[in-house]
């Protein structure tokens, strides 16, 4: 399986991103560096919204995502409830 | 008066099918084949242009209430960091050679970048092909302005961050990612997309905005750091674009495998070339390092890039013919560009230096297979040469590659102690190449090439004076004039760090920052 991974700034937007993808890919590794969280997983990733807005208490638009994101690999399988990225491979 | 208007939202797809569907319509003023002249003539076949689907399924309305979003957050950084003097918390004054080297060659391809996708929506038939390449042309647009914007507080206080356009169109170096853009831009419009949506922001931007701009925020460039991640949050989006492109395609005719290939190929050897000056920056301008260009390398081209390779050999795609040698290559680019801009320093518009005990020690660690056996040395002989007054500077020209520009410093694969030098004769004129890919790119496409406008042939024929010098009098410097044809300070934005004027002020401002 390859591996793929979503970037995102660290910041508090985006902590709950990255908390929520903790808690639904149990395979998810994080990798922080400066001003970046790199979260990594074997085959997918999946971010739910409904995860999300559990941990904020808040409306979540998964499209959200794009402000604070930086770099993303795998195809893109996106809904208004989901989005995972993964390789066929 | 309330409108009574339906609570229910449409979901994403929907939104994405009613913005992007049947928006077009068939000509009939003029046939359909004289108002799309381009889409043909490369060969690639579409059948069914509706296939073309955005993954992420941004639509205008969305697209613009984030980029707005993205900008007001941009620009509060960028205030701030120029209201609190923030140019006084970078690590070192050294710093800004890779800042100033991102200006004058990276910022302006962001803005060809922009001409490409405009004239590629443009020429799409495709509705929904035409408003991503609309969207990426208005992204471009943005990089441009905002590194501008955020740049322009550093051009207040230091030497090397004007005449940019100026310099663009002259400088040696920068052409070569002027001449990689423009091949870009003289390309049909699907091979504009593989060229760039797919070689360059899918295989290897990652290599330039994720490590760099991160080492960017460890060296305290908080300005920097945040034009380069709200860049990159829209490159994910071209990237996604762009292996989107790819399937599309891929899948519309079997025909177009064998073509798209062929620009793979190409294009990945262009921007591994063009990106071994990133790799420059990251091993030797940062003075806080967050990871060496090798790593990099390995994590974002050989680990990702693998993935990407293994998952398109379904449709016939192999990994780029140049794969194994770039990979090699991670070993020495970095090392080898740097003494090439370090021993021609006299004619750069930022700084060079030798690096500290420190440094050579993290570059020995990092690269075990290479650093001490072919560069450390080299680097200690140079610094030592340095310190007895005697500072290496070039001022022989270098033969240039006819294709990817770069002067011939890369070695040979398999053998880092051999200059790579490969030779053609077109139609009785001999061209000049640093590799066998470069060579072969020059073969497919001779008619193109021959018309490379190398800055050191130029130089030697006199087309880069001012119009008012006179190469015949007797006191003539044509290094001094050519370098004054670029628009340099010379001696404030050219030479070594050592006892330049930005390392001077950069250290007096600093020492104000703490008492009157």
């Amino acid at each position: 399986m390859s591996k793929v991974f979503i970037i995102v700034q660290a910041n508090e937007e985006a902590r709950p991103i990255v908390e929520a993808l903790v808690q639904d890919n149990p395979n998810a590794v994080v990798q922080e560096s400066p001003a970046m969280v790199r979260v990594e997983a074997e085959g997918s990733l999946t971010l739910n919204r409904s995860t999300v807005e559990a941990l904020t208490g808040q409306p979540f638009d998964i499209q959200q995502l794009h402000i604070n994101l930086i770099s993303i690999s795998g195809h893109i399988d996106e809904e208004d409830d989901y989005l995972t990225v993964a390789w066929n491979n | 008066m309330d409108m009574n208007v339906s609570k229910k939202k449409l979901g994403i797809k929907e939104r994405y099918a009613h913005m992007t569907r049947g928006l077009g319509w068939e000509p009939t003023y003029q046939p359909a084949e004289a108002v799309f002249p381009y889409d043909k003539y490369e060969g690639i076949k579409i059948h069914d242009w509706d296939k073309w689907v955005d993954p992420f399924r941004l639509t205008m309305d969305a697209y613009w209430k984030y980029q707005g979003e993205k900008d007001r957050k941009l620009y509060a950084v960028i205030e701030a960091f120029a209201q609190n003097n923030g140019h006084l918390n970078i690590t070192d004054a050294r710093y800004l050679s890779a800042i100033k080297l991102f200006w004058q060659g990276v910022s302006p391809l962001e803005n060809y970048v922009v001409q490409g996708f405009a004239r590629a929506g443009r020429h799409f038939r495709g509705e929904a092909s035409r408003i991503a390449c609309q969207m990426q042309a208005v992204d471009e647009l943005r990089h441009y302005q905002t590194q501008t914007h955020s740049i322009s507080n550093y051009n207040k206080y230091y030497n090397g961050f004007h005449s940019q356009r100026h310099m663009w169109d002259r400088v040696w170096y920068l052409s070569v990612p002027k001449s990689f853009g423009e091949d870009a831009l003289s390309a049909g419009p699907f091979e504009f997309l593989i060229a760039i949506s797919f070689s360059f922001e899918y295989v290897l931007t990652n290599l330039l905005f994720v490590p760099f701009m991160s080492g960017a925020a460890y060296n305290g460039d908080m300005s920097t750091v945040t034009f380069g991640f709200s860049a990159q949050s829209d490159e994910s989006r071209h990237m996604t674009l762009g292996i989107e492109a790819i399937k599309f395609l891929l899948e519309q005719d079997p025909a177009n495998v064998p073509i798209v290939q062929g620009w793979i190929d190409k294009w990945f050897w262009r921007g591994s070339k063009v990106l071994a000056l990133v790799g420059m920056m990251m091993d030797y301008m940062l003075p806080k390092r967050v990871m060496s260009w090798k790593e990099a390398w390995e994590i974002y081209a050989e680990e990702n890039g693998g993935a990407l390779f293994r998952d398109l050999a379904r449709y016939g795609i192999r990994p780029p013919k140049g794969w194994a040698d770039a990979c090699e290559a991670k070993n020495h680019i970095s090392h080898q560009i740097w003494l090439l801009f370090y021993e021609y320093g006299g004619a750069t518009a930022f700084h060079t230096w030798s690096p500290t005990n420190e440094e050579l020690d993290w570059l020995s660690a990092k690269y075990p297979d290479s650093f001490d056996k072919y560069y450390r040395p080299r680097l200690e002989f140079l610094r030592d040469k340095h310190a007895r007054g005697g500072r290496v500077y070039q001022t022989t020209l270098p033969a240039l590659c006819t294709t990817c520009q770069i002067p011939l410093c890369f070695t040979e694969p398999g053998d880092p102690t051999k200059i790579s030098h490969r030779e053609t004769v077109h139609e009785g004129e001999k061209y000049v190449f640093c590799s066998g890919h470069c060579q072969e790119i020059f073969s497919n496409e001779p008619e193109k090439f021959v018309q490379s406008w190398l800055p050191v042939n130029q130089i030697y024929q006199g087309n880069c004076f001012n119009p008012d010098v006179d190469p015949t009098a007797p006191d003539f410097d044509p290094l001094k004039a050519v370098l004054e044809y670029f628009h340099y300070n010379l001696g404030r934005d050219n030479g070594d760090f050592e006892g330049s004027e930005d390392q001077q002020n950069f250290a007096k401002w600093r020492g104000q920052a703490g008492h009157n």
